[in-house]
């Protein structure tokens, strides 16, 4: 998963490529007594903090951070399951919250040094997320869907179902589909009627049948540029993450953002600590800056995703909170669903997901 | 001091081998001797290696769906080996018996790709193999001015109207994207032997009237054979473990082995089996270059 708000695609790649190096340092964790020394390690993805976040934090704390990114939750994923290299605050997605705390790589956050939590939502799926009960691990931070993007010229009505992307020649040979084997395989499960994270290999079997029989008119399960084929003309109809088709309806005013009736995938990324963070303490501070109804507009104004922080609403500009690419029709998130780790049941998706890249 | 000092000197030539001997043991041996043991492990619920010793990962390497994605990745690096012959071992020819003056040039061209990024390289692809690409436009001018052509003969309409050729999102636009960026990879080994090939041999041929196929078949091609088959196996081993360009060229269809791999070890986070299909990629490869050994000590064509 990614969201970023770089222009071209050839940067993208070349940060990923960069953040790759940039990341291979590591910290000398050190012990100090008392209070910590005024420094921060964060590991974010790009293009995901507002563009004084860190520097205004720097200024009115008087703390030294040092900024690191990710590409991917794998990427994070990775890094700490082989121990924590010294991170103090990271940003993981949904089921990655709930896969690092399950393998105790998360720290308890301590509620008292968070006042400003009083913020978040109070609407369950931010205040008490299935893979983060309580908030124990971990404060919501921004949120999304994965929907369709499509050209508003090229399609006889804008598509408020998944049938056109799943189960119909209508537009043959003029979608894409994600790269992303529990997205895709998901939100298929949705469109069936099942739930998205369902473990039962009958469900998950008839999903992939769906989907082989479907690959003759889908051109391509694009990895990282649905949003690309859609912009160049290549494809009318690409599911994507909101954040990129956004991103190019800046560009070209014919592209539009929609989530179907089914409902989708919401994703939602979260501020945790790692166990083994230098700075704890420090790290709290951090997450209660953020969570400033003030700061986390700022980033939110500037990033282009839709907040999980209800005080912050009132300084989100206009546009963004009538824009469905950012924050989608309330009944149709009630519909909707995130992910969570299915543990060894992981081994059917990625069976079901070979077969179709196989089929 | 001469070679031949260092020859007699063991230690200065222990001592200068260090350096690569090191790296090649911390960078390249002991990262796969980790990944080899990991291939016995198995999957933690969350996606942890748990270590062990189970055949597991290898049966299911085996599995019927898996052999399929070998088999078509053994066929997609085939054929694009095959076209880079045909393309390559030409140019070869031409640039070892190219006057002395160009040669350097030519050289230079066939090296040229590689001063910049393969991302990039593979991206001016999608620019001209798209629908609104290059060459679709390309086809759609011609097109465009052969119906005036048939227009004002009087015959309107023969034409019929433009379709853009799908030329993206396929094995042919992953084949082209192999050829292309393995090419060189070919060019170069051939070019290495040719090039030191004693040209007596060929002139005593036609002399001797063979005419000018039958001394490339029977003098050329087999003195140059030592090379070929290293370019043939360097573009085949490139091409079977490739990993961007099925990604990003390739469609619905066009998972390869590489692309198999980076799914066990991102997504699927199953990195034991992600480790036995690349130990089997490797046994593979290990194969094929056993087998360029054997046929290159058969040989008695031109070393270099």
């Amino acid at each position: 998963m990614k969201r970023l708000l770089s222009s071209t695609m050839t940067r993208r790649k070349f940060l990923k490529g960069a953040t790759a190096f940039g990341v291979g340092m590591t910290f000398a964790p050190q012990l100090v007594w008392g209070a910590e020394e005024k420094k921060l390690n964060l590991y974010n993805w790009d293009t995901y903090i507002g563009e004084n976040t860190v520097s205004n934090f720097e200024k009115k704390f008087g703390m030294k951070v040092q900024y690191d990114l990710f590409a991917n939750n794998e990427e994070l994923f990775a890094k700490l399951k082989e121990g924590n290299p010294g991170y103090d605050v990271i940003w993981p997605t949904d089921y990655t919250v709930e896969s690092l705390t399950i393998l105790k790589k998360l720290m308890p956050l301590d509620h008292s040094k968070l006042p400003n939590m009083k913020n978040i939502d109070p609407d369950p799926n931010f205040s008490n997320p299935p893979f983060n009960p309580g908030l124990k691990y971990g404060v919501p931070y921004m949120w999304g869907t994965i929907g369709v993007g499509y050209r508003k010229s090229k399609v006889n009505k804008p598509p408020t179902s998944w049938k056109v992307l799943f189960d119909s020649d209508e537009y043959s040979g003029r979608i894409a589909l994600l790269a992303d084997m529990r997205s895709v395989i998901g939100i298929t499960l949705k469109y069936l009627g099942y739930k998205m994270n369902s473990v039962v290999p009958e469900e998950i079997a008839q999903a992939r049948d769906l989907l082989i029989k479907q690959k003759k008119h889908i051109k391509s399960f694009a990895e990282d540029n649905g949003q690309d084929l859609l912009l160049s003309g290549e494809c009318d109809l690409v599911m994507e993450w909101n954040g990129d088709i956004h991103q190019v309806m800046a560009e070209d005013k014919d592209l539009a953002y929609i989530v179907p009736n089914e409902g989708t995938q919401v994703w939602m990324d979260n501020v945790c600590i790692p166990v083994g963070a230098p700075h704890p303490d420090n790290a709290h501070t951090f997450i209660n800056y953020i969570l400033d109804a003030k700061v986390n507009a700022d980033i939110a104004n500037f990033i282009h995703y839709g907040t999980a922080n209800i005080a912050a609403k009132k300084y989100i500009v206009k546009e963004d909170l009538a824009n469905p690419a950012i924050y989608p029709p309330a009944d149709i998130v009630a519909k909707s669903e995130s992910l969570v780790d299915v543990g060894n049941n992981a081994r059917l998706y990625d069976e079901a997901w070979v077969a179709i890249q196989a089929g | 001091m001469s070679i031949q000092n260092v020859r007699e000197n063991k230690l200065v030539a222990a001592i200068l081998l260090v350096p690569a001997a090191g790296w090649l043991v911390i960078f390249f041996t002991l990262p796969l001797a980790i990944v080899w043991i990991y291939s016995f492990g198995e999957r933690g619920p969350q996606g942890q290696t748990l270590l062990a010793l189970s055949l597991d990962n290898y049966k299911r390497a085996v599995e019927w769906i898996h052999l399929g994605i070998f088999l078509k990745s053994l066929w997609i690096a085939a054929v694009s080996t095959a076209i880079c012959f045909l393309m390559g071992f030409p140019l070869a020819m031409g640039i070892a018996f190219a006057p002395a003056r160009y040669k350097n040039i030519l050289m230079l061209l066939v090296i040229l790709p590689f001063w910049t990024n393969l991302l990039i390289r593979t991206y001016a692809w999608i620019a001209v193999l798209r629908t609104r690409g290059f060459l679709n436009f390309g086809l759609e001018w011609v097109h465009a001015k052969l119906d005036a052509v048939f227009s004002f003969i009087g015959l309107p309409g023969v034409m019929g109207t433009f379709k853009p050729l799908a030329l993206l999102y396929n094995i042919p636009a992953v084949i082209i994207g192999l050829v292309y960026v393995a090419l060189p990879f070919l060019v170069l080994p051939i070019y290495a032997t040719l090039e030191k090939l004693d040209r007596s041999y060929l002139e005593a041929s036609l002399d001797l009237g063979a005419g000018q196929w039958r001394t490339l078949f029977s003098i050329t091609m087999p003195l140059a054979f030592p090379g070929i088959v290293s370019g043939l196996l360097l573009v085949f081993i490139l091409s079977l473990g490739t990993y961007l360009t099925p990604i990003l060229l390739g469609g619905t269809d066009s998972m390869m082995i590489g692309n198999l791999i980076a799914q066990e070890f991102s997504s699927a986070r199953d990195w034991p089996f992600g480790s036995a299909i690349s130990f089997l990629l490797l046994y593979v490869t290990f194969i094929v270059l056993w087998l360029r050994a054997v046929v290159a000590s058969r040989s008695k064509g031109v070393g270099y």
